[in-house]
């Protein structure tokens, strides 16, 4: 019992000595410095999660992850380098950059001048540091209750916020790049922020990867959204880290009426990733579709946790999941659907399949609907198998290699999930980053 | 030297001996047909040659050019020319039958270290011979065989067969759910195929369909070996007489 204790408590003391040192150099004091200090007490209180919290029970980050590493030093000029040399291999033509190197926003690399009409740029530096009360306070609104949560939010250092003024309508997709930079392994905190004003309409890029030399690296990231009325999001997330990295990653998304938010999350790159949104619905007549694909092999972890909130009447939701899982990987989808007393004429959906590739794959899927609502529409499905042996012998039997015609059957397998998203640039870009993993299984 | 030559075959599934040491030997520009009743070991043969899984080979050889087809996978059977066309080819959802196509006519292609087809002469090609069996274009879009109907999915085995150019082809039940339209189109498919470099073989239980693939040898299969060899004649004289007399003497 003892060491256990002390197994829990050491990473957990690191922290608070390390957040005392840090706290001259976070961004912001006065209303943000006591919200930096609630969230850590809050997170102090819980620690890291385990599986004995309901919510984390497949994703046990006290064995996964162990420690929370010191937080990362602004990049120098090798880590800047380094971040511009993997900026490269994940350039997608025509967006506007945003790029954080080690969880700070790296100007030169970043496109924040020229903006087009209706677009204004901040670093959350800029923000938490400045006079904007009200805009301070949707960055200080996420639920504190949840420990990674509230970890960010007591650690966050950079991120970009975004505003897109009532009726504009961005000509140009925002792509936000994370890099790791540094070799030295450390944790990135940033938060991010997103409105759309009403009747706007964007598309959001987000990239997770690593310069040359940053391995075991840990990013700590949350993105709020909020969706006006008649406004639409199109989103995309490549989380494709290093193999030895970890990326916790949360989302608070809210609709008003008659809005549309399109959400797509690709994870294929980090050791151990978690990934939890919580979509609102704040106005009727909207819609969400919130899918994803998994692909992991050798040891990786990926965990996606959703929560679809329908609190207002004559929304729509639709969420399919795909995971394909070799060698030891795992993978966990939470899907949660919440349909409140008043939220009538509901329609949710909620599919997810899973493929194994391996006989020690896992995958784990968890659906859990709480409908409050007598006038609704709700349905889920799960089906977890194999590749299907006689469609692997027509293919072989016309050519193809046992590797390329599992390819092409992942290809389909996952296809459904893409399919959804807005743009074929986009889809081609989700396309190609399968295709990497495809390409790396050999 | 013979194109195909099996040799005293024997093969099992699930601990069943299927054939029981069967011998065939087809040269190039020959067109063999194989009859028999059911369970007398005709698809089993079809699938060994083709190297499906789950059969177990325990005796005996199958040359294919002199070479061991055995030793070799799937693919690389594929890639020698060795092509089935399945009695039931199954749907693939989500692979769209010109990505199919392509992918696995290149796939032999690079196994043969040859180039791969560019793009426009891929097309050029696929439209041509699609349009000789009369495949509309809308099918080669949709995903493998999906909501195709039984006569659609057999036209899209012959469609490959002209597309890869197999030096052996082997057609399992070609006839099986077709009706007599479908059964035309689908003959004169493979009668256009037929050439001095190549072999067909038709696994049949039905004389009907050797009206329109007309072979130069019958075969009987009963009771998982050829019990008689004969020409054309002997297919008529089967739709005459059943099959019953093979049954006995097997």
């Amino acid at each position: 019992m003892m060491n256990v204790a002390l197994a829990k408590a050491e990473p957990e003391r690191a922290l608070s000595d390390v957040f005392t040192v840090a706290r001259d150099r976070l961004p912001g004091d006065g209303k943000v410095g006591e919200f930096r200090r609630q969230a850590l007490e809050s997170y102090e209180r819980m620690g890291l999660p385990h599986r004995r919290i309901e919510d984390w029970k497949y994703t046990d980050l006290r064995v996964l992850m162990r420690e929370v590493l010191p937080p990362a030093v602004e990049p120098d000029a090798a880590a800047l380098k380094h971040g511009a040399a993997a900026l490269k291999l994940h350039a997608i033509a025509g967006v506007r950059r945003l790029v954080l190197v080690d969880g700070v926003l790296a100007p030169k690399l970043s496109e924040t001048a020229n903006l087009e009409q209706g677009l204004r740029i901040r670093t959350l530096r800029e923000v938490l540091e400045g006079a904007d009360a009200a805009l301070q306070a949707e960055l200080l609104a996420p639920d504190i209750s949840n420990p990674m949560v509230a970890l960010n939010g007591a650690m966050m250092a950079d991120g970009v916020i975004i505003d897109v003024a009532d009726g504009a309508s961005l000509s140009q997709p925002l792509h936000i790049v994370h890099i790791a930079g540094g070799a030295r392994p450390a944790a990135m905190f940033t938060r991010s922020l997103l409105k759309l004003g009403s009747n706007a309409s964007a598309t959001l890029v987000e990239s997770y990867i690593a310069g040359e030399g940053a391995k075991a690296y840990q990013v700590h990231d949350s993105l709020i959204v909020s969706i006006g009325d008649g406004a639409r999001l199109d989103h995309v997330r490549l989380v494709e880290d290093s193999r030895e990295a970890f990326n916790i990653s949360s989302s608070l998304v809210t609709l008003g009426a008659k809005a549309h938010f399109n959400t797509f999350g690709l994870t294929s790159g980090p050791n151990v990733s978690r990934y939890q949104a919580v979509i609102a619905f704040a106005g009727e007549g909207s819609q969400v579709h919130a899918n994803g694909v998994n692909l992991l092999n050798g040891r990786q972890h990926a965990d996606s946790t959703l929560l679809l909130d329908h609190a207002v009447p004559n929304c729509q939701s639709r969420e399919i999941f795909r995971s394909v899982v070799d060698d030891r990987g795992h993978s966990v989808f939470q899907g949660r659907i919440i349909v409140r007393p008043d939220a009538q004429k509901t329609d949710a959906k909620m599919m997810t399949r899973a493929l194994l590739l391996s006989d020690e794959a896992e995958a784990d899927n968890k659906p859990e609907l709480e409908i409050f609502a007598d006038d609704v529409t709700c349905g889920h499905g799960a089906t977890t198998g194999a590749l299907d042996e006689s469609l692997l012998f027509y293919l072989r039997a016309r050519g193809l290699s046992e590797k390329e015609a599992q390819a092409l059957l992942i290809q389909a397998f996952v296809g459904e999930a893409i399919e959804s998203i807005a743009s074929d640039a986009l889809r081609d870009l989700v396309i190609s980053a399968a295709r990497r993993w495809l390409g790396a299984r050999g | 030297m013979p194109l195909l030559e099996v040799k005293n075959l024997q093969v099992r599934v699930d601990e069943r001996e299927i054939l029981h040491g069967l011998s065939l030997t087809v040269n190039k520009g020959e067109v063999h047909a194989i009859m028999g009743p059911n369970g007398s070991g005709k698809s089993t043969l079809s699938h060994v040659i083709a190297g499906k899984p789950g059969y177990e080979v325990t005796g005996g050889e199958i040359l294919f050019e002199g070479e061991d087809l055995l030793e070799m996978s799937p693919d690389a059977r594929a890639a020698k020319g060795v092509f089935l066309a399945f009695q039931y080819p199954v749907e693939i959802p989500g692979v769209a039958t010109m990505t199919f196509l392509r992918t696995a006519l290149n796939a032999q292609r690079k196994a043969r270290g040859q180039s791969e087809f560019s793009t426009p002469d891929f097309l050029k090609k696929v439209r041509e011979v699609a349009a000789r069996l009369n495949i509309p274009q809308d099918m080669l879009r949709r995903g493998v065989n999906v909501g195709f109907s039984g006569g659609e999915k057999k036209r899209n085995e012959i469609l490959q067969m002209a597309l890869f150019e197999p030096s052996l082809c082997i057609l399992d039940e070609m006839d099986s759910g077709l009706d007599i339209d479908a059964l035309r189109i689908a003959a004169d498919g493979v009668n256009a195929l037929r050439s001095p470099d190549r072999a067909i073989v038709v696994i049949t239980h039905y004389q009907r369909l050797l009206n329109y693939i007309v072979p130069d040898f019958v075969h009987v299969m009963s009771r998982g070996r050829v019990v008689k060899s004969g020409d054309k004649q002997l297919a008529l004289d089967l739709e005459a007489s059943g099959y019953a007399q093979f049954e006995d003497a097997a």
